[in-house]
């Protein structure tokens, strides 16, 4: 098999190290450019299966804001971001919504859950 | 609409517009003002240096001498009843340079001539004691103490605002678009919104009003050049500039100047540069330069760092010979009621001094309008004062209290630069002439115009015009249609 | 109910008045209150909806909404009187504050101390001096953050941003999520402003162009936005003629700095650094006025949300110790200063008993980028008192050096500290 050489910018720390990642198919040969050795680790990870903790919105209906901020509870896999934002949008919530409810449970079979960042009150009928 | 016959019709709500609707609201006419616009004064009322001039500067014999001394001298008793910001504070034509104090001497005689009162020629320490951030190198300076700062767009509101009071009818967004004529005679006009009969026309197009006369077949050779103006706004907290310095002027400008505001901010420019776009009113980097090296000259220690904004202002310079044909001038206003055609005061090439001159003006059509035969028959119930409405920025603690008492809206504070209030705004929005746009709120109550520029009070205004005017966030402009700040909800269904 | 008089009175309601109000009342001071101009507490954290925040504070990765939470929730739990969207208009050296909002009204209120927590604010169009027209479809990255995250609006379809600061980055993606599309980033540095964490998940991720040393030439469009013009910018910052691209979109979006906020500062008669644009302060946080103190963006624009709760916490504990004590330095005190290749330090003055109880951290910005290991100095003239190895600098990132409880006789010898970063 051929080896084959990829380029990738550490982000586990803000330092932002340039790797040079040898592959060989899927498996990782060497990694270079890394000053620790989390470096590796994050090459291989960003290889194998590359993921992002995603945040956005969602709709709210009587909340003293129309949208309410959520996130997913871990990193999902990358190529279904916009898999996964094409699902929240499609979500409105009914006021009050409180810090940690679950907004979308196993999004895309992922086993991971989108919750809500912070609570979002009813607005008073008075204001 | 066309059955409806007015006796006046003004095409164009800029400060001449204004003020002429304002002046002939105190008799027993049927006046229709238009503005093609959506708001008045967005032209070179608005966006302009902001002095009333003393009157040295135009060449003796024009009607520009004659308009802006006699206009200045109106701008007491004028501010009084219409409650615009007004101080009279005199100005300084600054020499820099044995070699400049030479002409301020021939500056003061030129005022002299056109009946300019109040002029003294001040020597180079004089000058730095009054104003000590002066280029070090001054001469001397010619004192005009009739001079004065105003806001210019609450001259231009508040005339207008006291027309529509009395009985004049304003439409915004109303371009006009030719003459309806029977014979010689001008009965009425075409517009974007329909036909409208008039005895009588006034152009006060400004910027357009070589189009206009030109569409009554007058003055083919008339043209409008618009001239930049390009300027600096400082943070009023960095750099307090307190009076209104000039530069010794050239023949072709009255130069960069270095001046406060009714604001506080210390402003500088314009430079002038002639352009074909009557609508560009772009800033550019060699504009910025110019007027910067020009402002330095004056006071040295400006810095950059403080500027909060940068705009440019279009003049409208005409190439009218002076009626005079004794004064050889060919950028004189033109203030008359032509015999070429009958029903139209014509007004043209309206430039600096504009602003000082308008109310002179207004008086001069008044006259034209009786010397053609009108019998001008004055209102008994006609209301010369326009009311102000609160400004809480410039209120004493007791006084925004007593204010925030009777009304909580004025509580809350939209604008956190200029300290505007809800309640101030809402007032704007329902007043005589409405704002009904960001820029239309931003004129009137200054808000938008401090260090953050609208940053924090952009969304704040948004939503509440959306909720004053009942409509959708998304349907709120910054200056009209086409202008909308908004695009779509966040969470639209149809993103693909 | 509003009382008169409070032991601390708190300016701004983010990350930096929260902590600096929920340690203040922990510190033993009765009566504190917090005055906010937003309708809730947080600040801007709650339109960062983003990650990122609270790994040196919790060791957790939180979103900007939750990070406030947990400040909001704890200081809900401390009766701490709020005012919000309410507006401190004026307050005197004598710690008078005058305040107005809709559902107080205009109200006066005295306290023995005060924090200035307003944060800072964006840089417009206007201080950088962008020609071209002004249309609508200028917005600064936090006012177009406001709209897209809180209003629920966007403020455009198709976006140029102009700053690689990390607002415009996340706004980048954030915009890109909600099917705008981004043409470019342009950045008139020839290096990143923001976090290079930030370049990698927000730009590279989504095919963002990022493009150095470019900057915006003009706007074009009379009402709304039609296009901007770029240029590349030479080593001397002046645009190259030939290289501008012409590039449509409907929105620029400005991500080109912030400035701290100190309008009241001044008014109160407080001293300001013109490096920083905030308040001179000394190690307890405390303002040329006596017993007004400062925290957080107000003093200087940090880099990381963690930094700025530490400066809350330190700066409400000694607001309260004030108001309690009404403690005065002795006025045995050293100055701190720039040396190479630093901005500036902060504090800026340095009570020299303060090393007896602990050691004291300094914070800093670099005027340049150095891509190599470096050593952070604080130096005595010529002496060095103590120094830091760092392997990286960049002006994006806040340097931090502790000046260790060692350096007490040093420090008792010195009238004036500098501090240095130079290459190793």
């Amino acid at each position: 098999m051929t080896q084959e050489q990829k380029k990738l910018i550490c982000i586990t720390c803000p330092r932002g190290c340039a790797l040079v990642v040898t592959v060989e198919g899927e498996t990782v040969i060497k990694t270079e450019g890394n000053s620790c050795k989390r470096g590796v680790d994050y090459a291989t990870g960003e290889l194998k299966d590359p993921r992002r903790m995603v945040t956005t919105t969602v709709r709210v209906k009587g909340g003293v804001h129309p949208l309410a901020p959520v996130y997913t509870e871990s990193p999902i896999p990358k190529p279904r971001i916009f898999d996964l934002l094409a699902e929240v949008r499609k979500i409105e919530l009914t006021a009050p919504v409180k810090f940690g409810d679950v907004v979308i449970e196993n999004v895309l079979g992922t086993g991971i859950n989108v919750l809500a960042s912070r609570n979002i009150p009813a607005k008073s009928e008075t204001s | 609409m066309a059955d409806k016959k007015y006796d006046v019709i003004i095409i164009g709500a800029g400060v001449v517009g204004s003020m002429v609707a304002r002046f002939l609201s105190r008799y027993k006419l049927d006046i229709l003002l238009i503005e093609k616009d959506s708001d008045i004064g967005m032209g070179a009322s608005s966006a302009n240096t902001a002095i009333i001039h003393a009157g040295y500067d135009p060449k003796p014999g024009t009607l520009k001498a004659e308009m802006n001394v006699v206009g200045n001298q109106m701008f007491d008793q004028l501010a009084g009843e219409l409650n615009f910001t007004f101080e009279r504070r005199g100005d300084y034509v600054v020499a820099i340079g044995q070699e400049e104090f030479g002409k301020l001497e021939s500056l003061r005689q030129q005022g002299l001539e056109n009946g300019v009162p109040g002029m003294v020629i001040l020597n180079g320490a004089d000058v730095r004691r009054r104003e000590p951030n002066i280029n070090p190198e001054v001469s001397g300076a010619l004192w005009a103490t009739t001079g004065g700062i105003c806001d210019p767009f609450g001259v231009v509101i508040a005339a207008a605002e006291n027309a529509v009071v009395n009985g004049v009818t304003l439409m915004t967004d109303t371009a006009f678009q030719d003459f309806i004529m029977d014979g010689k005679r001008i009965v009425g006009i075409k517009t974007n919104r329909g036909d409208f009969m008039s005895r009588w026309v006034v152009n006060s197009a400004g910027m357009y009003s070589d189009m206009v006369m030109h569409k009554a077949g007058l003055r083919p050779e008339f043209k409008i050049t618009p001239r930049k103006g390009e300027y600096y706004v400082f943070d009023k907290a960095e750099i307090t500039i307190n009076n209104v310095l000039f530069p010794v002027p050239s023949a072709t400008s009255k130069g960069i100047l270095v001046t406060t505001t009714v604001h506080g901010n210390t402003i500088i420019g314009p430079n002038a540069l002639e352009i074909d776009d009557k609508e560009d009113r772009s800033i550019t980097r060699e504009g910025l330069d110019e007027i910067w090296q020009g402002a330095v000259n004056l006071v040295p220690s400006l810095s950059l760092r403080y500027s909060i904004a940068e705009f440019a202002g279009l003049r409208p310079g005409g190439n009218a010979p002076c009626a005079n044909p004794d004064v050889k001038y060919n950028k004189d206003f033109i203030i008359e009621i032509p015999k070429e055609v009958e029903g139209l005061v014509n007004l043209g090439g309206i430039e600096s001094p504009g602003l000082s001159s308008s109310p002179a003006i207004a008086v001069r059509v008044v006259e034209l309008l009786k010397g053609a035969g009108e019998n001008l028959e004055e209102k008994p119930d006609w209301n010369p004062i326009r009311k102000a409405r609160p400004r809480f920025r410039d209120m004493l603690p007791i006084e925004q209290k007593l204010l925030i008492e009777n009304d909580l809206s004025y509580g809350r504070v939209i604008c956190r630069c200029e300290n505007v209030t809800e309640g101030e705004i809402v007032a704007e929005i329902h007043a005589p002439i409405p704002a009904r746009t960001y820029d239309a709120i931003k004129r009137r109550t200054w808000l938008g115009t401090g260090r953050c520029q609208g940053g924090f009070d952009t969304p704040r205004v948004v939503e509440i015009l959306a909720r004053e005017l009942g409509v959708s966030p998304l349907e709120i402009t910054k200056k009209g249609k086409g202008s909308e700040f908004l695009v779509r909800p966040t969470k639209d269904k149809e993103v693909e | 109910m509003l009382k008169k008089k409070y032991d601390v009175i708190v300016i701004g309601a983010g990350p930096a008045g929260l902590a600096a109000a929920i340690e203040a009342k922990k510190t033993g001071a009765q009566d504190v209150l917090v005055i906010e101009r937003a309708q809730e507490l947080g600040g801007i954290l709650q339109q960062c909806i983003h990650n990122g925040f609270g790994l040196q504070t919790f060791k957790k990765d939180l979103t900007g909404p939750t990070y406030a939470q947990r400040f909001i929730d704890e200081l809900a739990g401390l009766h701490v009187d709020t005012l919000l969207d309410a507006m401190a208009l004026n307050v005197t050296s004598e710690r008078h504050v005058y305040v107005t909002s809709q559902s107080s009204g205009f109200v006066e209120l005295d306290t023995r101390a005060l924090v200035l927590a307003m944060g800072c604010r964006e840089r417009t169009r206007a201080q950088i001096a962008l020609p071209g027209t002004r249309p609508a479809g200028v917005y600064t990255a936090g006012t177009a953050q406001r709209f897209v995250n809180i209003e629920g609006f966007m403020p455009g379809k198709c976006f140029v941003i102009l700053g690689s600061g990390d607002i415009g980055m996340i706004m980048a993606r954030r915009l890109t999520f909600e099917g705008a599309k981004v043409e470019r980033v342009l950045e008139i540095m020839p290096f990143l402003t923001g976090l290079t964490r930030n370049y990698v998940q927000c730009l590279l991720d989504y095919d963002i162009p990022l493009q150095l040393h470019h900057t915006v030439k003009r706007i074009i469009g009379n009402d709304r936005v039609e296009a901007i013009e770029s240029v590349q910018i030479d080593e001397h910052r002046q645009p190259m003629p030939g290289t501008e691209e012409t590039i449509p979109c409907d929105t620029l979006l400005l991500s080109v700095g912030l400035i701290p906020e100190n309008e009241l500062s001044r008014k109160a008669g407080v001293a300001l650094d013109p490096v920083t644009g905030g308040p001179f302060v000394d190690e307890e946080m405390q303002t040329s006025v006596p017993g007004i103190f400062a925290a957080g963006n107000v003093v200087h624009v940090y880099d990381l949300v963690d930094w700025v709760t530490q400066a809350g916490l330190l700066c409400g504990r000694n607001a309260a110790q004030y108001a309690i004590t009404a403690r005065k330095h002795d006025g045995r005190r050293v100055r701190m200063k720039a040396g190479e290749n630093v901005r500036y330090v902060i504090p800026h003055i340095l009570d020299k008993e303060s090393l007896a109880e602990s050691a004291q951290l300094l914070q800093m910005r670099v005027t340049l980028p150095i891509e190599a290991p470096v050593w952070v100095e604080v130096m005595n003239g010529e002496e060095r008192v103590t120094r830091k190895a760092e392997l990286y600098v960049r002006p994006g990132e806040m340097v931090n050096i502790d000046l260790p409880q060692s350096a007490y006789d040093a420090v008792q010898r010195a009238s004036e500290l500098s501090v240095r970063v130079v290459r190793r």
